[in-house]
């Protein structure tokens, strides 16, 4: 696994829009950006309504991922590029889901809308229109997501990454400052986790900083390369950010995703939490 | 509260400005309004903390704590950030010009 297997760069994209077997796909919480204007050819997806169960907290079930990817014209076969707003968070919540459903050949595109924005690319309001397709999950690779209850056991055992800012890790506040909802029952951080907020993986424009950058941040942030990593954020969207630097561009075997994230864990009774000096 | 007085803020439904801190602004280029800008908040050690974009007429906000914080933006038009101090919860807005 190399960067150029799981990463894109804009002109990449652009030099690829329309190449057969490659599919290019939005993905956000608010999609309003979609509509506005996206990559030519791009499809949407709601991570709200298109990437969670509509009823349980929870990803996508294997039918009901083989049934919207069917419905979107994605085929087992193809490549799928992904990119969204918000750096990527959520391109990378639906990457880590993708191969959560064993799809092969899936990538993200270094810096997302905002470097597709910012290099001046060209947006459309056409909506891509592609015939359904025959799709077919695999069963969930569990080795990639973690449940509360490894969380808990995993403390003082396994890496323990929260990606939340310093504020969100420490306790002052709930959730990010342009957030005012879903706010757990407790504030703070996963006892003896390490705080590497997912923010210092990207650079302002949203592309991932260098191999060597990320290597030395997270061993510099007290990491041990050679235990096994939980990454958790608040809803499991920054965390699948930093679950991709760590499994997929710096090739550690074990990253596993805790989408439940402070949400469910700041709300689980009885279990252990810590604060920051002075909260 | 800080800053202009007067400029129309739409917040949600539900803000209490006694208990949120809330700051906002519009980002310019020349006077003029910038929309689509990706506008970062970040806290007093120069830490990400939020990115939102600007509106059509250039506006932004986030739900903060009180303190002093760095608001940075970044587009076509260029990059700029101001610095805002939030001595408690209200309404505390700047405006951010970039070039």
């Amino acid at each position: 696994m190399s960067r150029e297997d799981v990463l894109v760069t804009t002109d990449w994209a652009e030099k690829n829009l329309g190449a057969e077997g490659v599919v290019f796909v939005e993905v956000d919480e608010d999609t309003t950006a979609y509509d506005g204007g996206h990559i030519p050819g791009a499809v949407k997806f709601s991570w709200t309504t298109e990437l969670t169960d509509p009823v349980r907290r929870d990803v996508l079930s294997k039918e009901d991922f083989s049934a919207i990817l069917s419905a979107k014209g994605i085929s087992n076969d193809d490549t799928v590029v992904l990119y969204g707003g918000n750096n990527n968070w959520f391109a990378a919540y639906a990457y880590w889901e993708f191969k959560l459903y064993g799809h092969e050949n899936v990538k993200l595109i270094d810096g997302g809308r905002k470097k597709w924005e910012l290099d001046g690319r060209t947006l459309t309001t056409e909506v891509a229109d592609r015939p359904a397709a025959s799709y077919t999950a695999k069963d969930a690779d569990l080795s990639i997501r973690a449940f509360r209850d490894e969380v808990v056991a995993s403390i003082g055992v396994k890496n323990l990454v929260d990606v939340r800012s310093p504020d969100e890790y420490s306790g002052k506040i709930f959730a990010p400052a342009h957030l005012p909802q879903e706010v757990s029952q407790r504030r703070g951080h996963v006892k003896g986790a390490i705080n590497v907020p997912w923010s210092k993986a990207a650079n302002e424009d949203g592309t991932f900083k260098s191999d060597e950058e990320l290597t030395a941040l997270y061993s510099d942030a007290g990491l041990d390369g050679g235990k096994a990593v939980i990454a958790y954020c608040r809803i499991g969207e920054r965390s699948s950010h930093t679950w991709f630097v760590l499994r997929e561009l710096l090739g550690h075997s074990d990253v596993k995703n805790y989408d439940g994230s402070w949400v469910e864990y700041g709300s689980l009774v009885g279990v252990p939490i810590e604060l920051g000096a002075g909260n | 509260m800080c800053g202009a007085p007067g400029q129309a803020v739409a917040l949600p439904a539900g803000t209490d400005l006694e208990k949120q801190t809330v700051l906002a602004g519009r980002v310019v280029a020349e006077g003029s309004p910038v929309g689509g800008a990706f506008v970062r908040l970040l806290d007093g050690t120069g830490e990400f903390t939020a990115e939102v974009v600007s509106s059509a007429s250039g506006d932004f906000r986030f739900f903060a704590a009180p303190g002093t914080w760095t608001v940075r933006a970044l587009s076509r038009s260029g990059n700029g950030e101001a610095v805002l101090t939030a001595d408690g919860p209200g309404l505390h807005q700047t405006q951010v010009a970039v070039a």
